[in-house]
């Protein structure tokens, strides 16, 4: 049934959301823990925003939707790179 | 009551676990922001806290049948990136 | 079952805000406490979310987390040890701490006998009513741009206050970091879809959430974006320009709200059939203005040549003509 099918791919997104959350929190550097945050970003939202777009009947949410999980990839992926650039550089500026 | 896409019950307390389960990773995530030793390891919980916080209001929109919440994760999305850019991008130049 | 879920969520989501909103106020490291204060502006706005008010939602997530963050974000940027020290005394604490407590304990029995209270007046179900007649339909624009149209005018004036009290402070902020391709390179495609994101949100304000404000703090977003990633460009504003943007949402509000006296008889009533299109124009004008105090404010302070322009406009009028 077409709700079980969201229902899984919402499910999924979770697990790779904690996974993120527990990733942030768990491992040793920054650098690691952007890598633990980018899956949350990509695959977390992707499936949660493909189970939300089978569930939403109306098909210009369905495109807002996709143009939001395209937007959070770039987003995500700029922001990492932005934020282990500037780490690195204070480290730099330290030696 | 619900109409719409979310009118059984299942679905409906499926994904009132699924946002339940979000929280709880944002949550875990918000450890980061007490903790972490630098600026960038706190805000990189906030970046999860934005992308967790798109992916709960997709399902709250589907949840509350509240079309303008899709709008609402639209701007979340849209504006990660500026408070990343904000922190990392303004620095003055130590010498 | 359902509802038991949900109650799980909301008190999760209370005791989360109270958390963050504790410890932002009581750590001593300020960079935490900016962080959490962000935090907090994005639960805030899924709370507004979960409350069914998507209006607030957007306002919270584009002003809250937006650019209330990026302002904070680059002000501690330049903190050179990361934390506060407080200089009062305990005793003044502990007062402060004590009214504080009895202040939030009157103002949640005030809310609680106010959401109880059975016969007073409900004032949404008076919005609706007066909807049609309002000139859009959605009851918050309604509310903001017609029926209590004074309010807005004077929260315009706020703003516009605010940033002339920034502009006399200082001058603006020129140092920033050497900015990196991959950023240059998204910047290209994503301030022009904040700005068309702007004028979506100014215009779908008429029918569903949101409106000037919300509009102009994107705009706000998307100019703040645009310096941060080609701090090499030179910021040649107009400053004339500048100047007109700045006063231009107050200059149409007060002059069709006089319009509007001189045809019904009271300042800012607007005539039924009139009033779709003179919202737009008012938002409009307002959503300009808006965005460029907060770019301004973000900015830190006069762009460069404000007092030559001065100067210049000084000398003109002594001399009696151009030169």
């Amino acid at each position: 049934m077409i709700d079980t099918l969201a229902i899984l791919a919402i499910f999924s997104g979770l697990f790779f959301f904690l996974s993120g959350s527990i990733g942030l929190l768990r491992l040793p550097d920054l650098f690691t823990r952007l890598h633990a945050l980018a899956k949350a970003d990509n695959v977390g939202l992707a499936l949660v925003a493909l189970g939300v777009i089978i569930l939403e009947p109306a098909v210009i949410n369905d495109i807002k939707i996709v143009i939001i999980w395209l937007l959070v990839m770039a987003a995500s992926a700029i922001s990492s790179h932005l934020v282990a650039r500037h780490a690195l550089r204070e480290n730099r500026k330290d030696d | 009551m619900m109409t719409g896409g979310a009118s059984t019950s299942i679905l409906t307390i499926a994904l009132l676990i699924a946002l339940n389960l979000l929280l709880l990773s944002l949550l875990i995530g918000l450890f980061r922001a007490w903790l972490g030793p630098s600026v960038e390891d706190r805000f990189s919980a906030v970046l999860l806290m934005g992308t967790g916080g798109v992916a709960m209001l997709l399902i709250l929109a589907i949840l509350l049948q509240i079309t303008a919440l899709y709008d609402v994760a639209l701007v979340l999305a849209l504006l990660a990136v500026v408070g990343t850019v904000a922190l990392t991008q303004s620095e003055s130049n130590h010498d | 079952m359902i509802e038991l879920l949900w109650s799980i969520f909301d008190i999760t989501l209370v005791l989360l805000l109270l958390a963050l909103a504790w410890t932002t106020c009581s750590t001593q490291d300020v960079k935490r406490a900016v962080t959490l204060f962000i935090a907090m502006g994005l639960l805030l706005a899924i709370v507004w979310a979960r409350l069914k008010a998507p209006d607030l939602a957007l306002a919270e997530a584009v002003i809250g987390a937006g650019i209330s963050g990026a302002l904070l974000l680059s002000a501690i940027r330049d903190y050179p040890s990361t934390t506060m020290v407080s200089h009062r005394s305990r005793l003044i604490e502990g007062i402060i701490n004590s009214l504080t407590l009895a202040l939030v304990i009157l103002m949640s029995w005030a809310v609680w006998h106010g959401l109880n209270m059975s016969d007073g007046v409900r004032l949404s179900a008076q919005v609706i009513s007066q909807l049609p007649v309002s000139g859009v339909s959605n009851p918050v624009t309604a509310v903001l741009l017609n029926f209590r149209a004074y309010d807005t005018l004077l929260e315009l004036a706020v703003v516009l206050t605010a940033v002339l009290t920034v502009l006399t402070l200082n001058e603006k902020r020129t140092d920033y970091q050497v900015s990196s391709h991959l950023l240059q390179g998204m910047t290209r495609w994503l301030v022009p879809l904040l700005v068309v994101t702007s004028g979506y949100l100014l215009w779908v304000g008429a029918h569903a959430p949101g409106g000037a404000f919300q509009a102009g703090a994107m705009l706000a977003a998307a100019m703040i974006l645009l310096q941060l990633a080609y701090p090499s460009m030179r910021q040649e504003f107009n400053l004339y320009l500048l100047r007109i943007l700045l006063v231009i949402g107050i200059f149409t509000f007060v002059l069709v709200g006089l319009w509007m006296m001189s045809l019904n008889d009271d300042f800012l009533a607007f005539t039924p059939a009139w009033a779709g299109t003179l919202i737009l124009i008012i938002e409009t004008a307002a959503t300009l203005s808006i965005a460029t105090a907060l770019t301004l404010a973000y900015l830190g302070g006069r762009p460069m040549g404000w007092e030559d322009t001065n100067r210049t406009n000084r000398s003109i009028a002594e001399n009696g003509g151009a030169e």
